[in-house]
């Protein structure tokens, strides 16, 4: 191995609508301000890069919607998860959910989600990024991350070794997340749960909500039956991950990866990391309920996640 | 016993520390001395025994929100972890509350009914001009409660009760770069444009927020900072931006 800096890469020739740089998210900065960003759909991320043969947070790009076209300057092995959007290689149809090997000047283009909203490109050792604050994920409303703080560009390169062709890898059909657009968001009371009345809550639990047309990576604003809380503002305070905060108009807003650190809304709990990713995935329309549950019972949710994650086993292919 | 600290739940991973009894908008120096004290007795633990169960800590004006790791610990673990941290804090800070020299930062503001859209109705319901309510603002020395929100977004208080505003009940899609804002009895400059709903009074054509200066910040928290009225003039000459959305 030589130590010679990594000039080459992927080329960007079409950015899409939004395609980001990610890393599994900065964690440290909370005190200066900074959050977290990180993959939406964690899990799909997680593939990626266990389709590459990468540690799980290395460096891979977040597309939302789709139109990325990138053209290798490298040999190495790729993967793409998540959303079902059309993957071609030099113009063939590929499949998502497995990895591929692609060869210094192979074109590789992403088209628009029919399902579901974001995919993961990773590659064999991760896209080599700079990290800032600890991070190489981009936080664009920040201007944090990233190549440049921002949103892929034409012209971007996006360094990363050259890698020999090794054994192909997929991930079974059975495995495979199917992107619905109705879904259940486990959901822990906390914050000033104290501050809706019952009847408040029982309103909030019982209710299917819209996903409004203001979704995006800080936040899914939703519409339907409007709670209403005893208080109207509170002293401004940290906001965690999947908080579900309701300001005065009474419609929910859960908050996600981008999200202030602190904000001064009333929150009614906070949504499992398991259910985020899966609303991460949700576009307008996209209908979602609300079911509480406990500290413990997410604490399990996760773990059985994680260790159904651990115990399946990728499958060898051409 | 925890004196006047009560910990509760936030999320799956993260629970919150609350600081004596919070009453709405209002703020005490005392209690936000207490949370720098909790933060720091915290931050050394994460450098030893914590290291491997914290993540990351959110002080605020009367709260700590404390992200820990769910894979090494879970939130009762924690808790009784925290209990006995901030146990030494009561045992070690009573009566003792460290002298601190706050430096005092002046920041510029182009207040106007251009600039800050809210300004009439904030001077309509408190019944005062809007010339009243903009020397109101800059009347008080503030002082840095919290950083957070968005990067270099520094919480001040307390503003003079009479130009108190809630929130926009419907949040702004953008807030403008440099907004000087009021909510409830807060004020602050929006460091970078953003959603929000705070009441937007005038425009600070100062950076608040630079990834690639060191310190990244003008101010830091227990800071006092003071606000200037300049003129529109002055404003462009500092280098501000007047063509911005309020949408």
């Amino acid at each position: 191995m030589n130590n010679l800096p990594l000039t080459k890469g992927f080329l960007v020739k079409q950015p899409g609508m939004l395609s980001l740089i990610q890393d599994a998210g900065r964690f440290g900065a909370f005190n200066i301000g900074l959050t977290n960003g990180g993959p939406v759909d964690l899990l799909a991320f997680h593939w990626a890069n266990r389709l590459c043969c990468n540690a799980l947070n290395a460096t891979a790009i977040e597309i939302s919607i789709g139109g990325l076209t990138l053209t290798a300057q490298v040999d190495t092995t790729l993967a793409v998860t998540g959303a079902n959007m059309p993957l071609t290689i030099n113009g063939e149809t590929k499949a998502l959910w497995r990895s591929y090997h692609v060869k210094a000047g192979d074109v590789i283009a992403l088209g628009f989600a029919s399902e579901g909203v974001r995919c993961y490109l990773a590659v064999a050792g991760g896209f080599n990024i700079t990290p800032s604050f600890g991070s190489t994920a981009t936080v664009c409303r920040e201007g944090v991350g990233g190549l440049h703080g921002g949103k892929l560009l034409t012209g971007d390169v996006l360094t990363c070794a050259y890698t020999p062709a090794k054994q192909n890898l997929l991930l079974e059909d059975e495995f495979i997340t199917e992107y619905t657009d109705e879904i259940i968001l486990h959901t822990i009371p906390s914050y000033q749960q104290q501050h809706f009345s019952s009847h408040q809550q029982r309103l909030f639990f019982s209710n299917e909500y819209t996903v409004s047309k203001n979704f995006d990576r800080m936040g899914y604003r939703l519409t339907g039956q409007a709670v209403t809380c005893d208080i109207e503002g509170i002293l401004s305070e940290g906001i965690c991950h999947g908080a579900v905060q309701i300001p005065a108009d009474g419609q929910p807003i859960i908050l996600l990866n981008d999200r202030q650190t602190i904000g001064g809304y009333p929150k009614i709990g906070a949504v499992s990391s398991i259910d985020t990713a899966k609303l991460g995935q949700l576009n307008q329309g996209g209908k979602v309920r609300f079911e509480p549950i406990s500290m413990e019972q997410a604490h399990n949710l996760y773990h059985l996640n994680l260790s159904r994650f651990n115990r399946t086993e990728l499958v060898a292919c051409d | 016993m925890l004196e006047n600290i009560n910990i509760h739940i936030a999320g799956e991973n993260a629970l919150i520390l609350y600081f004596c009894e919070q009453k709405e908008g209002q703020v005490s120096t005392n209690v936000s001395l207490k949370v720098q004290q909790a933060e720091q007795v915290i931050r050394s633990a994460m450098e030893q025994e914590l290291a491997q169960d914290i993540i990351d800590l959110v002080p605020s004006y009367a709260s700590l929100m404390v992200v820990f790791n769910m894979m090494t610990t879970d939130h009762h673990q924690i808790r009784n972890k925290l209990r006995i941290l901030l146990q030494s804090l009561n045992d070690n800070s009573k009566g003792s509350c460290t002298a601190y020299e706050a430096t005092i930062v002046e920041l510029p503001v182009y207040y106007s009914v251009e600039s800050g859209p809210e300004l009439p109705l904030i001077a309509q319901r408190a019944q005062l001009s809007v010339e009243q309510v903009i020397a109101l603002h800059q009347a008080q020395e503030y002082r840095v409660y919290a950083i957070g929100f968005a990067p270099g977004f520094a919480y001040l208080g307390e503003v003079d009760e009479r130009i108190s505003a809630p929130r926009l009940s419907t949040p702004r899609m953008k807030v403008p770069k440099g907004a000087v804002a009021i909510a409830d009895r807060q004020t602050a400059v929006y460091p970078s444009v953003s959603p929000g709903g705070w009441n937007i009074i005038g425009l600070c054509p100062i950076n608040m927020f630079d990834a690639k200066a060191t310190p990244t910040m003008p101010v830091n928290v227990g800071d006092r900072v003071k606000f200037k009225a300049i003129s529109k003039t002055e404003f462009l000459n500092l280098g501000g931006v007047l063509a911005v959305s309020y949408e």
